[in-house]
């Protein structure tokens, strides 16, 4: 009769145990991936702010050589104050947007432009530019992947009863409105 | 991605136990062939302890011991920033918690590898060879490949396997040279007046005889099983990164065909670290066999070309089959359906690669990273002086100027 009771007791007070512990282990795997769902958010946010810093060194370089393009620099200068100054996400990815095109649009024009492309310094920021947006295209692509990780461990079997124990909410992926966008930009030679 | 790294994590350590046994088999057996019934344990322990101590120098510092061994060097930003700028655009891709180190071989023939210890504390190092070589697209699959053997946790096994290995290697060799000079001397001192052991004593040294010739081919031929597998995977897993197969197929291409001499600093333990074989042989095989530490850069190259569907691992693993005809390497947790587009190439890719410029570029930079002084002189003659000039001044070759070096 007492090793029932025993066995009953063990039962009662072990199987929340193992459940604690268990939550425990997933509740710290959820947090690791939102955490690193915001790490690759604001790695973009890096990227894209060092897109800002090297438009005037940029433009600085290129206009001695470029005396005729004058609404080629003025669109750059135009669309990148615009996206420093976006204060909501749609108007700042819509000014992003625009800013990337008009950096293309600007790559192409200095095709004709033999002597520019000479320019130790100016190939030296052209990859720095080329670089940079790689890496913005690089660092949506890994928000993503990260939201895939994120939002697939919220949804599947076990780990949806701690997620939804705690509030984790699913999170949106990252989605280009410009069309332009949507392809890394080429930037040609 | 978590489903295949943990899916390696698992193979990794079947073959670090398969490896382990063998070695202490190989111990035990050397032990009683020299020591007696009684002498196995000895034997084990010796066996135990020598990798014990291997592998605690290469968890310490094996990266840098392999580094120093491929003649590597540090380089920063500015030594060369288009191979800086694609390492930190793939570590974004793959959300790597630290940019790993980078090194510079200076070698003509084109090739890669990377080590660390993990994702945090890695390294990765190309030669200068594949600077001058490749195109931009193309530098980028062969460091999407190697941040891939991070982000799987190859890097680690490599190292660990290797010492595992070396030290069945080592202990093998020791004990054959051993038997070799014993054997011209004295037989006495080994069968030591036992109670009558002699006839079995011999029995065991015979054994440990065939063990010693064997153990280290049964070590390198499951070493080498895995590395090529792994091989694959940072292929599925670097086109995944840039979603762009082509640059690394091409790449891959253009280091088969290279005509350079083979790596120098390169022996058979750190072989499988590189992203192509740095042996060079003079039949290309067709196809991937038991004692090869990679598999064929054709097939490699044929199945990238193959995915045209997308850049998943699921499309690898289609394409490997459809090449191959044979099971996928892809581990079935990694196989989730995903959808990821390929990208277009760079433009500038397309165009015609400027080689020779671009290898006169890259003995640029390896003078600069050995400490070289560049000078420009008034006639626009472009000097490079080796750190061992020893005089203040130098005359300008061209137009006889004198000129004074920067201290």
């Amino acid at each position: 009769m007492s090793a029932m009771l025993v066995i009953l007791i063990l039962v009662l007070l072990g199987g929340p145990a193992l459940f604690i512990i268990f939550a425990i282990g997933i509740y710290n795997a959820l947090i690791r991936l939102r955490n690193q769902v915001e790490n690759a958010w604001s790695q973009i946010d890096v990227q894209l702010k060092r897109r800002h810093d090297l438009i005037p060194n940029l433009v600085e370089t290129a206009k001695g050589y470029m005396k005729h393009e004058r609404d080629t620099f003025e669109a750059i200068t135009n669309a990148r104050s615009k996206a420093m100054g976006a204060n909501t996400v749609s108007d700042a990815s819509k000014a992003e947007g625009a800013l990337g095109e008009a950096l293309s649009k600007f790559m192409l024009v200095v095709e004709n432009y033999p002597d520019l492309k000479a320019n130790q310094n100016f190939l030296s920021l052209q990859e720095e530019l080329t670089s940079t947006e790689n890496k913005i295209s690089f660092a949506r692509q890994s928000y993503n992947d990260q939201v895939l990780f994120y939002n697939n461990k919220i949804q599947m079997f076990p780990s949806n009863i701690v997620a939804g124990m705690f509030k984790f909410v699913k999170r949106d992926f990252f989605e280009i409105e410009i069309a332009a966008e949507r392809e890394v930009p080429k930037v040609s030679f | 991605m978590w489903e295949l790294i943990r899916a390696n994590k698992r193979s990794s350590i079947v073959l670090m136990v398969l490896m382990a046994v063998v070695l202490m088999l190989l111990g035990f057996v050397i032990g009683m062939a020299f020591f007696g019934a009684e002498g196995g344990f000895f034997g084990l322990i010796i066996a135990t302890a020598i990798w014990l101590v291997l592998t605690l120098i290469s968890f310490s510092s094996g990266d840098q011991i392999l580094l120093a061994a491929s003649k590597a060097k540090p380089v920063t930003h500015d030594v060369h920033p288009q191979l800086f700028n694609i390492v930190e655009e793939m570590k974004i891709a793959a959300g790597l918690p630290a940019m790993p180190k980078i090194y510079i071989i200076n070698d003509p023939a084109p090739n890669a590898f990377a080590t660390g210890r993990s994702p945090k504390s890695a390294s990765v190092a190309v030669t200068a060879g594949l600077l001058g070589r490749l195109n931009r697209d193309e530098l980028q699959g062969v460091i999407a490949h190697e941040i891939s053997h991070i982000v799987h946790r190859d890097i680690l096994f490599i190292t660990l396997a290797g010492i595992m290995l070396g030290s069945i290697v080592l202990l093998s060799q020791v004990f054959l040279r051993g038997m070799f000079y014993s054997s011209m001397g004295s037989r006495r001192r080994y069968s030591s007046g036992g109670k009558g052991g002699g006839q079995a004593q011999l029995v065991m040294m015979i054994v440990a005889i065939v063990a010693a010739i064997l153990a280290p081919i049964m070590a390198y031929l499951l070493y080498f099983a895995l590395s090529r597998r792994r091989e694959y995977l940072a292929d599925a897993g670097g086109a995944r990164l840039t979603r762009y197969p082509e640059g690394l197929a091409s790449a891959l291409e253009k280091i088969a065909n290279d005509p350079s001499p083979q790596l120098a600093s390169v022996n058979k333990v750190t072989a499988p670290m590189y992203i192509a074989n740095p042996f060079k042989k003079k039949k290309q095989r067709k196809l991937s066999d038991l004692t090869s530490t990679h598999p064929p850069i054709s097939e490699r190259v044929k199945i990238l070309r193959n995915m045209s569907q997308g850049a998943s691992f699921k499309d690898y693993s289609d394409a490997f089959t459809n090449i191959t005809h044979k099971k996928t390497v892809v581990p079935v947790a990694a196989l989730t359906k995903e959808d990821i587009a390929l990208r277009e190439a760079d433009v500038r890719a397309k165009k015609e690669q400027r080689t020779e410029n671009q290898m006169r570029q890259v003995g640029d930079i390896m003078r600069r990273v050995n400490q070289f002084i560049f000078l420009t002189c008034a006639c626009g003659l472009k000097l490079k002086i080796p750190p061992n000039f020893k005089s203040k001044k130098v005359d300008c070759p061209r137009c006889r100027k004198t000129l004074d070096l920067p201290s």
